[in-house]
């Protein structure tokens, strides 16, 4: 029986030996023009690779010197060097996924079930053969053999496998969320009884190994738009190339097909071209190291697009659990004496408030008060339904603290003075009020406050930067909902919402021609997170819930969505940010080329060679040089993606505008004449 | 530059942008259907025009039928042309009795007037009679430029309407720009030329002694309100052969500051028409002010090629310079009576809208000054550019620009609250590709076949320009001549044509598709993560867009032509 290593799963570099291996041999294989076609521009640079190629064998058997010949070889080699450049582009970004999908594809076959027959008894069979409705025990030590419900049994899991999160989780049955089982995660402790929920090669493990392996990428539909513009600007550029042949004819000499062909090669996009699958196979890698599967490149490119974000309060935009931030004093009781009291009600109170109390009484000041109470033999009640309170008996004298009516007739008194007065004001923010009762003194209150998570705010102000309106959902009642949307900077709020309420907010947002995304684990999220335009899962969340969703996130962190809107949007960048260079380019490529092509008929023109390259055919030699290296050199960039910044669409804009494209207009000037430089030095023109 | 020509360029500049904005909100009431100052005049007509051929003013149509209904329209408009210049001896209003005109002139003709094109294989006063002029050429210089003003409201309206379907009714747009905006500016135009001059008459052909004692045949006609229309609906078909240089056509320097300003004019409101009725004036100013951009440096460039005159000339020991008793520079084929400032703003001017009017001879510029109007022409005459077709044309470059661009911006590239998708993309590129395919394609074919180059004046390069600039001017409707071509020959007559029919229809097609899904499409209103596309920013970029497009395609070409021409010229060596 194999054991996962449990351990936090790496995030590998690509430029390690094995994967750059792997891609240069899939350089070589996407040479086939059955593969190649679905990418036209490169198909064209193959296609003059092979024309120049049978020119130059048709000379040399002609009786052309090698000497004479050499320009036309050099010409035909870094042509087919541009398409290997091309290829291994694509072979790069596609190796990290490939690596990581041998690896889940070896838990998958390695797995055994022990399948529940009908009479009772347990037979092994290969975890390939269960079927949907297989009732399944897993041991301790032993795989999960499919997705599943857990029927009975309570058991630690480890399910490093799929998230990389070496921290055990409790699963039980009957519960909506931790009842969920995924295939290929380790059952730790105890034994778990499951019910299958998904045939073979339907499981999440299977979804997962196709979508890192990018077996499933489709075009997306900026991708296809974006590849309409490059197909049309390349037959716009084969026009000028095959009229230029007629337009040189007439006047006076025809130009070599070597030099046509290097031209056309030098004016389509290749360089976007050969960069466009690596960048998208990238966007996508770059969600999966991030430990957030997309179900599709469209989710991921539909992300950067995004126009409202609703975001569930709990666990995404405050802790979950109210916190205590603030002790009040009542009746002259004085400060030390509160916090005393309240620590000693607090430290055997295991529950999140309790353990806020000492926190806040330590930031506070206290903290000798905190190390120094002696509890004795001290006798805790926990807080109940009925009692509403909890606390201790210390030799006789009780120390609790409650909700502030249960406190009251606890203590059999009135309200002091101020109490009443106080714990409005705190329920008016939003807040709970605790009272604090010693012996039948009733002391103070402790503000229970719905904690804001550090630092959300900050990403808030960020989303609106990037003009993206955030809402947030929650069941609190408006007041409540009013203050904590006020405190981190959210944009607007739904509150007393029923799960209803977030579908019709989703489709009045798309009614306005919004894209609106969002997360969700139960159930009853799943038609909302199938309706959104982007649907991020929680892993932890139930099947429906994983199914509806258009990502899953393999650590269940609702914040994430944030750094998703990020990807997809640097996604698009890159893109865009790649063809403004590549067409950029062509301009100091004529520079090169037409002065060198009509060198013979029209020495004036030489008027045009700006960069004084050295002769014609070290001219037209630079310029194909510079056109392959600039797609390798770009590859990490490719791979990487631009960064992006919230700084608003018209700084952004204009800031990528200069770099790439005043950029990519001089960079190949700078770069042709280095390389014409040597190209001389060492003699090759 | 001489002080006077920069201190006219400006003066017409302002005047230009000064006009725009009450032509374009008087535009906007128009196509918006609201009551308008003429609407005691020509309302009455309007609905007698719907009620006789059962129009129904208020049923719209969607982009197919819309698109349909231009089609029909101008194939009937085409067939009935090419009936009338075949017939012309047969018809009345002839009193030269001039015979009817063969084949392929009829049809480059025809093709010619109903593409808004008015390239004149022909010449006026030698070829057409009164009829044809009037009834088929001036009928056709109307509606033409009605219908690429329609387009241009169609589209206008797909990108404004949001979730909906309908772009309009045709017929009604055409009616109404018929009515309400090139008949009233027409007369007013007309009725100002006739005061400075301009002949507007139906007499015979006149025989006069001149000075010198010789006779000369003076041609004669309705001239006046032929140029109003040539001149307002970016036609150009001159009624005389040497068109605007004419003394009939264009005698005064009122008069040619009028017909310059009548170039532009419809062209500059339909920009700031076109920015109120998507929503954003401040777009359409910045697009106006990237138009107004090109005019001014192409302006000054060919102003300082004319003026800087050719070396070789001054080689001979005669100055160039301009001074008290001369103007100076190239005066090669210019009224010295406009001068090289005039001169060379009009053939701006007429290069970057879509109007092919002149007042003096492209062909006599110095390579550099020919290369001018001949770039102009090559954008697709999306600056200013045709009435209508100028805006909508530009709307594909404004796309493109957008598409590239925004996607840099981190998000699907949006125009006006509207996601750009595959179709509209497709669209552009296939109004963007048959633009250079026939236009490079019939200079490839012309410049290496006999036919192509029997009927040049020049060889070298300027003969190669002669030919590009040939199928430039049909491909983009411009219709103005570089000359020095014999073009009434079967194969510039057919080429030149089929360039007329691609510019004009691919286009319109691609357009109307645009605007059939832009219409369905939602409108987001535009918050801080999108594209601004009223700003100087967008303004660069889509110059950029529109240089680097342009370069990309036209550069090649351009070096064997007026660059290497130029080059040569440096050295000496002319053509």
């Amino acid at each position: 029986m194999a054991v996962i290593a449990v351990e936090k799963r790496k995030k590998p570099s690509v430029w390690t030996g094995e994967i750059v291996k792997r891609a240069l041999i899939d350089s070589l294989v996407k040479l086939d023009p059955r593969t190649l076609y679905k990418n036209p521009i490169i198909l064209i640079v193959e296609l003059g690779a092979l024309l120049t190629t049978v020119l130059y064998v048709r000379d040399l058997a002609n009786g052309k010197s090698f000497e004479l010949g050499r320009f036309e070889l050099q010409i035909a080699l870094w042509l087919w060097f541009t398409v290997l450049f091309a290829n291994f582009a694509e072979a790069i970004a596609e190796g990290r996924g490939k690596a990581q999908a041998d690896t889940l594809r070896k838990t998958r076959t390695e797995t055994l079930a022990r399948r529940v027959k009908s009479d009772g008894t347990i037979e092994e069979i290969p975890g390939g053969q269960l079927r949907k409705g297989d009732i399944c025990v897993v041991e301790s030590g032993q795989l999960m053999p499919g997705d599943g419900d857990v029927i009975q049994g309570v058991a630690y899991v480890n399910e490093a496998a799929i998230t990389g999160e070496s921290a055990p989780v409790l699963k039980e049955p009957g519960t909506d969320i931790r009842s969920s089982v995924t295939g290929g995660t380790t059952v730790v402790s105890d034994h778990l009884r499951i019910r299958i929920t998904a045939n073979p090669g339907e499981t999440f493990l299977d979804r997962m190994i196709a979508l890192v392996e990018g077996a499933a990428r489709q075009k997306t539909p900026n991708e296809i738009a974006l590849n309409i513009l490059l197909a049309g600007m390349t037959f716009i550029f084969l026009i000028v190339t095959v009229t230029l042949q007629p337009f040189a004819n007439y006047s006076g000499q025809l130009i070599s097909i070597v030099i046509l062909v290097a031209l056309l090669v030098c004016l389509i996009p290749t360089t976007i071209g050969g960069l466009l699958s690596a960048i998208g196979i990238a966007g996508m890698d770059r969600l999966v190291q991030r430990n957030v599967l997309a179900m599709s490149g469209r989710a991921v490119e539909a992300a950067g697009d995004i126009d409202t974000l609703l975001l569930d309060k709990t666990g995404t935009i405050t802790f979950g659990n109210r916190l205590a931030a603030e002790f009040i004093p009542v009746n002259g009781a004085g400060m030390p004496r509160l916090v005393a009291a309240a620590v000693r009600a607090s430290l055997l109170d295991e529950t999140p408030e309790g353990k806020s109390v000492l926190d806040l009484a330590r930031v506070q000041g206290f903290t000798s008060i905190v190390d120094s109470t002696n509890l004795g033999d001290a006798q805790f009640t926990p807080f109940a339904a009925e009692t509403r309170m909890s606390g201790v008996h210390i030799n006789g004298l009780g120390t609790f603290k409650g909700a502030v009516d249960a406190v009251l007739a606890a203590s059999g008194g009135n309200a002091p003075d101020g109490l009443t007065e106080q714990s409005e004001r705190i329920s008016g923010e939003g807040g709970t009020p605790l009272a604090v009762m010693e012996g039948r003194d009733v002391l103070g209150l402790i503000y229970l406050k719905d904690t804001i998570k550090p630092g959300i705010r900050e990403r808030f102000a960020e989303m609106r930067r990037m003009g993206i309106r955030t809402v947030m959902i929650t069941g609190d009642n408006p007041l409540t909902a009013a203050t904590i949307a006020r405190e981190a900077g959210v944009d607007d709020y739904l509150a007393q919402a029923k799960p209803e309420d977030k579908m019709r907010l989703i489709r009045e947002e798309q009614a306005l021609g919004r894209l609106v995304a969002m997360t969700g684990d139960g159930t009853n999220d799943a038609p909302a997170l199938a309706q959104a335009d982007v649907g991020v899962a929680m892993n932890t969340g139930t099947q429906a819930a994983k199914e509806a969703g258009n990502m899953v996130d393999l650590d269940s962190d609702p914040t994430k969505l944030i750094e998703i809107v990020g990807i997809g949007k640097q996604l698009l960048m890159t893109r865009g940010a790649l063809t403004t260079f590549s067409i950029a380019n062509d301009v100091a490529k004529y520079f090169a080329i037409l002065p060198a092509a009509f060198a013979v008929t029209y020495p004036q023109l030489d008027a045009l060679n700006v960069m004084k390259l050295a002769s014609p055919e070290s001219a037209i030699l630079s310029a194909i040089i510079f056109n392959a290296l600039i797609i390798i050199a770009l590859v990490p960039l490719a791979l990487r993606g631009i960064a992006y910044r919230p700084i608003g669409a018209g700084p952004l804009l204009a800031r990528n505008a200069l770099i790439y494209g005043l950029g990519g207009i001089i960079v190949p000037f700078v770069g042709i004449k280095f390389i014409d430089i040597i190209v001389n030095g060492i003699r090759l023109a | 530059m001489t002080p006077q020509d920069i201190g006219y360029l400006a003066f017409y500049v302002i005047v230009l942008v000064a006009l725009a904005k009450p032509l374009g909100l008087y535009m906007t009431a128009v196509y918006e259907g609201r009551r308008t100052w003429l609407h005691p005049v020509m309302g009455p007509v309007e609905r007698g025009i719907y009620r006789v051929s059962g129009i129904r003013a208020d049923s719209e149509q969607d982009w197919k039928r819309y698109t349909l209904a231009i089609l029909a329209f101008s194939l009937a408009g085409l067939g009935l042309l090419y009936a009338i210049l075949r017939l012309q001896g047969y018809l009345p209003l002839n009193p030269e009795g001039l015979e009817g005109l063969k084949p392929s002139l009829a049809f480059n003709t025809s093709v010619s007037f109903i593409t808004n094109t008015n390239w004149q294989a022909y010449g006026g006063e030698t070829t057409l009679s009164y009829f044809s002029q009037m009834v088929g050429l001036t009928f056709q210089n109307f509606v033409s430029a009605a219908a690429g003003m329609a387009v241009l409201v169609a589209l206008i309206r797909g990108l404004a309407r949001h979730s909906a379907n309908t772009v309009g009714n045709f017929w009604v747009d055409l009616t109404r720009s018929v009515l309400y905006i090139l008949l009233p500016l027409s007369l007013v135009v007309a009725v100002f030329l006739i005061s400075q001059g301009v002949i507007q008459n139906f007499s015979s052909y006149k025989e006069v002694t001149t000075l010198e004692g010789t006779k000369q045949l003076f041609a004669l006609g309705p001239a006046a309100s032929q140029i109003a229309i040539k001149q307002l609906g970016t036609n150009g078909g001159g009624f005389f052969n040497v068109n605007s240089a004419h003394p009939f056509e264009n005698p005064t320097a009122w008069s040619n500051l009028v017909e310059m300003l009548a170039i532009l004019l419809i062209p500059a409101g339909l920009v700031y028409m076109y920015g109120k009725m998507v929503g954003s004036t401040r777009h359409g100013w910045v697009v106006l002010g990237v138009m107004t951009a090109f005019l001014i440096v192409g302006a000054v460039v060919s102003n300082v090629a004319e003026q800087s005159g050719n070396p070789s000339v001054e080689d001979l020991g005669i100055t160039s310079s301009a001074g008290s008793g001369q103007p100076g520079g190239n005066m090669e084929g210019k009224e010295t009576r406009f001068g090289i400032g005039q001169s060379t703003l009009w053939a701006t001017t007429t290069t970057l809208a879509s109007n092919g009017s002149v007042n003096s001879m492209h062909d006599s510029y110095t390579p550099i000054g020919g290369l001018v109007p001949l770039a102009n022409i090559q954008t697709s005459e999306i600056i200013f550019g045709g009435v209508g077709s100028g805006m909508y044309g530009m709307a594909l470059y404004i796309l493109l620009a957008v598409f590239v661009a925004g996607l840099m911006v981190g998000r699907t590239p949006e125009y006006l609250g509207k996601k750009i998708e595959a179709r509209e993309i497709k669209a552009a590129m296939v109004a963007l590709l048959s633009f250079s395919l026939v236009l490079l394609g019939f200079a490839a074919i012309g410049s290496v076949n006999a036919f192509g180059t029997d009927t040049l004046n020049n060889g070298g390069p300027h003969g190669f320009s002669e030919i590009l600039y040939a199928f430039s001017s049909g491909a983009g409707n411009n219709g103005s001549a570089f000359a020095g071509l014999g073009a009434n020959t079967t194969f510039y007559n057919l080429g030149i044509g089929i360039c007329m029919l691609v510019g004009r229809f691919l286009f319109i097609v691609p357009v109307m598709v645009i605007a059939g899904t832009m219409v369905q499409k939602k409108r987001v209103a535009p918050g801080p993560g999108t594209f601004p596309t009223d700003g100087l920013l967008f303004g660069g970029l889509l110059a950029g867009v529109i240089v680097v497009v342009g370069l990309l395609t036209f550069f090649p070409a351009l070096s064997l032509g007026p660059i290497v021409e130029h080059l040569a010229m440096r050295d000496g060596t002319l053509f």
